[in-house]
């Protein structure tokens, strides 16, 4: 075995620092553990989050507020959500925002003195968090994306990775794991997405883990045609054009989405937020500087003027499909592995349909927090030692390989990535879906799936790409697995062969393997995993 | 995608090396960082934020490439345009205290 140049032991091993990842690493500190976060990119400035603004499912504390909230997507979500989580996260939420503001976050203030939070900037948001896990003694290794988790007899037990500026390998020895390494969105370029290729998913699987709701993962946002600014919910105000003027009937943000995804299929959509009035337009600008930060530079005036829009796929990160939790603490079904954020599954609060970005950081901040309490819990429980097992890697048990190919004709990362994202990028195959073009596509990833196995050649010799084109070829297929095995419409999941849900298939599909990919449904006893009042 | 790192400005403190999520930048012991991968650039806008001297302009295109013109953006008041609207950087206030996402809430809660 390879020596590596890097060497930590931890009780706790955090992989991923956006705001699941950092609230894990904050919470087992204070529950006195010694914890390491590494981040693939920095902590502070990665993944989905930082670079954006963000609502947050912030809800007061009042019965009416409360069921409004919990009332108001649940049959958007096909009735897949689950109460006793979705009061669990409302009451975590808001105790967490609360803490944010204590920690310095200047949440504005109107003019009648109230402190509004349901909303959150990125920056600020990610900076503040970063310092906040730096405070809590937390170890941040950036730049160093996780390549396979360390597991023995007893369970998961650490990781190795790659110090990506250097090429130094790394290695954490530490009693339990949390992923919060984000969702998959397939390097479609939606702001801040790039790093979220579905690595933790993989790791998660070679471990023994499960999915859950990946048919859920058909979440397209509008964004300019150049731009990688998504952020649907401005589009409210806004009228769709075609080319030569005339008004897209039906068009909009919301509902109407489908409507703009057809007529992408044939001709260019434009956009103007022309409804939009003075109130609005100067809250957009204070709401969101990004968004018209593209605008700005490139002199148009999205008021008056007519944008070309697209729909750009953001996959799982806003879908609701993601690893599969056991219990109230965030566990995998693995001893030691626990999931939290957009890696884990949301639709205990979010059912079949996303919640956008309000839900999303809801479930990151309370699954994060619950995940980091368990890891430190469980890693107290195991004792001083843990950390000091002779555990081997797991890619061993996958056969996807950890190193770039050497051997010539070797498909290169590149080629496999191209062919994924021929699949699951087009609306005419992933939004609206169709039984025998799910199986055209699943053959054709399958092919994929056996030139990774095969090995890859990384054009630029990074090990990370081989790894991100596995992830991202498995994720593919267990989405569209799942959306196989799914006959109905129901939340997000489109079918046109099926297109009314199916009363009998009230139920939440979890997915596995990576060699054969299984897929079935939750027993009922198990769709609502349990949830002691107490531990709120 | 990023399209400047001004040798002008450029203080070689090599900040963008250290937060870009994606590794485009490179730091080089003699001299100032320089853009390495540019094509791994995710238009994320994040370096522009950081940079404590404003020698960093990402242009707004996701995938093709614009070359850019200091002089150009330095007249036309782009560079650092992002930093000053989130109110990063010495004398400034973070606009995070001036979000008004609240009223776009309460404005589409109204439409429904």
């Amino acid at each position: 075995m390879t020596e590596e140049n890097i060497r930590y032991r931890a009780d706790v091993l955090v992989i991923g620092g956006g705001p699941a990842g950092t609230w894990a690493a904050i919470r087992a500190a204070q529950e006195g553990a010694s914890v390491v976060l590494v981040d693939k990119g920095y902590c502070g400035t990665s993944g989905a989050t930082a670079p954006s603004g963000t609502g947050v499912w912030y809800v007061n504390p009042n019965p009416k507020e409360r069921e409004e909230a919990m009332q108001s997507r649940e049959a958007l979500g096909g009735y897949l959500a689950d109460r006793a989580w979705m009061r669990r996260v409302l009451d975590r939420t808001y105790a967490n925002v609360n803490q944010i503001a204590k920690w310095g976050y200047p949440f504005p203030i109107d003019e009648t003195g109230t402190s509004h939070r349901k909303s959150l900037q990125g920056p600020e948001y990610m900076k503040l968090m970063r310092k906040q896990v730096l405070r809590a003694g937390v170890r941040i290794l950036d730049h160093c994306p996780a390549l396979e988790l360390l597991a023995d007899d007893d369970g998961v037990a650490g990781a190795t990775g790659i110090h990506t500026p250097t090429r130094e390998t790394w290695r954490v020895d530490a009693a339990a794991v949390v992923i919060a390494s984000g969702g998959c969105a397939f390097l479609s370029k939606a702001l801040g997405t790039n790093v979220l290729t579905g690595d933790g998913y993989l790791l998660a699987a070679e471990a023994g883990a499960e999915l859950s709701g990946m048919e859920f993962s058909t979440a397209y946002s509008l964004a300019p045609v150049f731009s990688p600014v998504t952020k649907s919910a401005f589009y409210t105000w806004a009228t769709f054009y075609y080319e030569d003027g005339r008004v897209i009937e039906g068009a909009g943000s919301q509902r109407g989405r489908s409507v703009i995804a057809r007529t992408l299929l044939k001709e260019p959509v434009y956009a103007r937020l022309d409804k939009a009035d003075e109130v609005v337009r100067k809250a957009m600008r204070r709401a969101q500087p990004n968004f018209f930060l593209s605008f700005d530079r490139l002199g148009i005036d999205p008021f008056t003027q007519k944008f070309q829009v697209t729909l750009r796929f953001e996959g799982t990160v806003r879908g609701t499909g993601g690893i599969h939790i056991v219990d109230e603490t965030c566990a995998t079904r693995v001893p030691g592995l626990y999931a939290a954020g957009d890696a884990a599954t949301r639709e205990l609060i979010c059912g079949g349909f996303t919640g956008g970005g309000s839900h999303n950081a809801a479930w990151a901040m309370s699954s994060g927090y619950w995940a980091g309490e368990a890891a430190a819990r469980y890693a107290a429980k195991l004792g001083a030692n843990a950390s000091k097992r002779q555990a081997g890697g797991l890619s061993r048990y996958s056969g996807i390989p950890v190193r770039p190919a050497e051997r010539r004709g070797a498909s290169d990362t590149s080629d496999i990535v191209k062919a994924v994202q021929d699949e699951v990028f087009p609306y005419d195959k992933n939004w609206f879906r169709s039984g025998p073009r799910l199986n055209q596509s699943l053959n054709r990833l399958h092919d994929a799936w056996n030139e990774v196995k095969a090995g890859l050649a990384a054009g630029d010799g990074n090990v990370v790409r081989v790894r991100e084109a596995a992830a991202m070829t498995a994720t593919a297929r267990w989405m569209l697995t799942s959306a196989l095995a799914r006959s109905e419409t129901r939340g997000m999941h489109r079918r046109e062969d099926f297109p009314t849900q199916d009363p009998a298939q009230h139920y939440r599909l979890i997915s596995s393997g990576l060699e054969r990919i299984e897929v079935r449904p939750l027993p009922q006893e198990q769709q609502h995993p349990a949830v002691k009042e107490a531990s709120l | 995608m990023i399209e400047l790192l001004s040798r002008e400005r450029c203080i070689g403190c090599n900040q963008c090396v250290a937060v870009c999520p994606t590794n485009v930048f490179e730091a080089s012991p003699e001299s100032i960082p320089a853009i390495a991968r540019k094509s791994d650039c995710q238009t994320c806008f994040m370096c522009e934020l950081y940079c404590p001297v404003d020698a960093l302009y990402v242009a707004p295109f996701a995938e093709k490439e614009a070359p850019a013109d200091e002089a150009d953006l330095a007249a036309s008041g782009l560079l650092g345009s992002y930093r000053a609207d989130v109110g990063w950087g010495k004398g400034r206030t973070s606009t995070a205290s001036a979000d008004e996402s609240y009223i776009i809430f309460q404005r589409m809660h109204a439409s429904h």
